[in-house]
């Protein structure tokens, strides 16, 4: 059997913490990096007596998000227990929600690598909160819990099935990515946990309306990591099910090391979390001048900003979604192309910009080089101060010395000779002291004359180390010769 | 409705609580009883009615998004059992 007979069907829960200062259920601290314990109040450590209150810019925010994916908006959610025992876990319950989740059904339009776009459903996305974290390292035999994380907001984001590849599942966690960060409803740092992904994946002969058998791939931290895990994943069910066997529905883990998924021993007999609605809190009921609020501060989106690059810049599609896929990268590409030429812009942001953010590897917010300097550097190419070739090493002495292009160009004596005096003496010293391509020249036909120019060209860049103007040293050049003959 | 022995030590094991063999029996006993009695409910026609996730008929309030807890560890972990730079120890979990 083929690669081709079998089709991967995945669906993504995406956990995304919400960029509140303090907790879902109450007023501690959700800053990350904090001394172990330091931020969990009585609330979060279940004392007896203690009750949740829910914090309003964890509902907006989570409003907010439901608004940009275009889903019905629950106006009355309703909080759940489910209820499991781990030591993480105080109260021996987890606030989620179940029948009556905040965010009904949305949609997300996903950009592939090759320009093509499709619709990814969303079912539903719940507000929780998030359980405390278990060190294992050696503390005589037993585990050290940290409850600073337990009852941070998370928002529970969970896709349809409708993805059939590892690159449509990481476009769509890119796109979701992007959509929270515009927003400014999580910081989107993979690195923190600021967005995890559970992955569940099963296969199908391609043609077969049932799904086959999943399973599910826990706490993926990296956009490069749900590709990998998708993929073996992929390999290893695929494998069962050519000798013959089945595949068994369990919880697995990625191994990025061994770059394997291997089976989670289960932490309960049987999965079953006893959901009933929580007592402790009322339904919460959200109105349409709420919603109506929501909806007119919302900031332009991704989708929205890469249609309107296209039309406002004149730029192709595949440019547009890179530039718009960050909300800091787009708004920096916006002021650089201030300068009136975007697609220059475009290209410097693209090649000169991402590329030295990549290797160095940084982040936009710490983007050595203002939006203004890249601009006004574009200007002085277009107005003939430099060359594009020197404009590169303007901009590596921005990146690593900062200060301002007029100044850097102004300290290196960068400035193009565009003085016909002084061009035309170069030239005529070229043309002097290259005779014999001077004849040759001079015999050769209209179409191998302007193969020859350019080593004239060539000779003259040389001598002024790049800073003659180009355009003039050929009008210059193709006139001296053409009077040689 | 009526569970046997064997439900009642699966629900047992799932809320962690430690039941006695010879107390299994009454248990049985007792909890079919009260399934009788939500036998009884369930027979109430309910069609059209929305289950009610609240008996009060109000909505959640809610809070501020402010900080208004201080760090108290010292005093919460002085009534733990086992601490260690700062974190709650409690038996090993993993396998």
């Amino acid at each position: 059997m083929s690669d081709g007979y079998w089709e991967t069907v995945i669906g993504l829960e995406v956990h995304v913490q919400l960029a509140t200062d303090s907790k879902i259920f109450s007023g501690s601290a959700t800053r990350f990096g904090a001394s172990p314990n330091s931020q969990a109040s009585a609330v979060d450590l279940a004392m007896p007596g203690m009750l949740p209150v829910l914090n309003e810019k964890a509902v907006r925010y989570a409003v907010m998000f439901g608004l940009a994916i275009e889903a019905d908006i629950g106006r009355r959610s309703v909080f759940d227990r489910k209820n499991y025992f781990y030591p993480d876990l105080p109260k021996g319950y987890q606030i989620s929600q179940f029948d009556h989740p905040i965010v009904g059904r949305g949609q997300v339009q996903i950009q592939m690598p090759d320009g093509s776009s499709r619709e990814i459903g969303v079912t539903r996305a719940h507000l929780e909160e998030d359980a405390g974290k278990s060190l294992h390292e050696d503390f005589h035999g037993m585990s050290g819990i940290d409850l600073n994380r337990a009852g941070t907001p998370l928002l529970e984001i969970v896709s349809e099935p409708e993805m059939r590849s590892a690159e449509e599942a990481v476009a769509y966690l890119k796109t979701i990515h992007s959509i929270i960060t515009y927003l400014g409803i999580s910081d989107g740092n993979m690195a923190e946990g600021s967005m995890r992904c559970d992955v569940n994946i099963s296969l199908r002969p391609r043609g077969e309306a049932e799904f086959g058998t999943r399973t599910e791939i826990k706490n993926v931290n990296s956009f490069r990591f749900v590709e990998k895990a998708i993929q073996v994943e992929t390999e290893r069910q695929m494998d069962i099910l050519e000798d013959g066997g089945s595949v068994v529905q369990e919880t697995r883990l990625y191994d990025a090391d061994r770059n394997e998924t291997r089976s989670m021993r289960s932490k309960e007999v049987a999965n079953d979390y006893r959901y009933f609605p929580e007592p402790d809190l009322l339904p919460v009921d959200i109105d349409e001048a709420y919603i109506d609020a929501l909806r007119e501060s919302l900031p332009e989106l991704p989708v929205a900003k890469r249609q309107r690059f296209e039309a406002q810049y004149a730029l192709g599609s595949y440019d547009a979604a890179v530039l718009s896929a960050e909300r800091a990268l787009a708004d920096y590409f916006e002021a650089v192309a201030a300068c009136g030429d975007a697609k220059s812009a475009a290209n410097w942001v693209q090649v000169e910009l991402l590329g030295a953010l990549n290797k160095s590897e940084l982040s936009m917010s710490d983007c050595p080089v203002p939006a203004a300097e890249l601009a006004t550097l574009i200007e002085r190419i277009n107005d003939n101060s430099i060359s594009g070739k020197i404009a590169k090493q303007v901009f590596d002495l921005l990146w690593s010395e900062g200060g301002s292009v007029d100044a850097i160009i102004e300290a290196k004596g960068f400035k193009q000779v565009s003085d016909s005096g002084a061009l035309e003496a170069m030239v005529t010293e070229v043309i002097d002291a290259n005779p014999e391509q001077v004849q040759q020249y001079l015999a050769a036909d209209e179409g191998k004359r302007k193969k020859l120019l350019g080593f004239f060209v060539g000779q003259i860049m040389k001598a002024s180390k790049g800073q003659a103007n180009p355009k003039l040293v050929n009008e210059i050049l193709a006139a001296k010769l053409d009077s040689a003959s | 409705m009526s569970v046997d022995q064997a439900e009642i030590e699966k629900i047992a094991q799932l809320a962690r609580i430690r039941v006695a063999p010879a107390d299994i029996t009454e248990l049985t006993d007792r909890i079919t009883g009260i399934l009788d009695l939500v036998d009884q409910m369930q027979a109430v026609d309910t069609a059209g009615v929305e289950p009610l996730a609240s008996p009060l008929n109000a909505s959640q309030r809610l809070r501020e998004d402010a900080v208004t807890e201080s760090d108290r560890h010292v005093d919460f972990q002085a009534i733990a059992p086992v601490t260690e730079a700062d974190l709650y120890l409690v038996p090993k979990v993993i396998d």
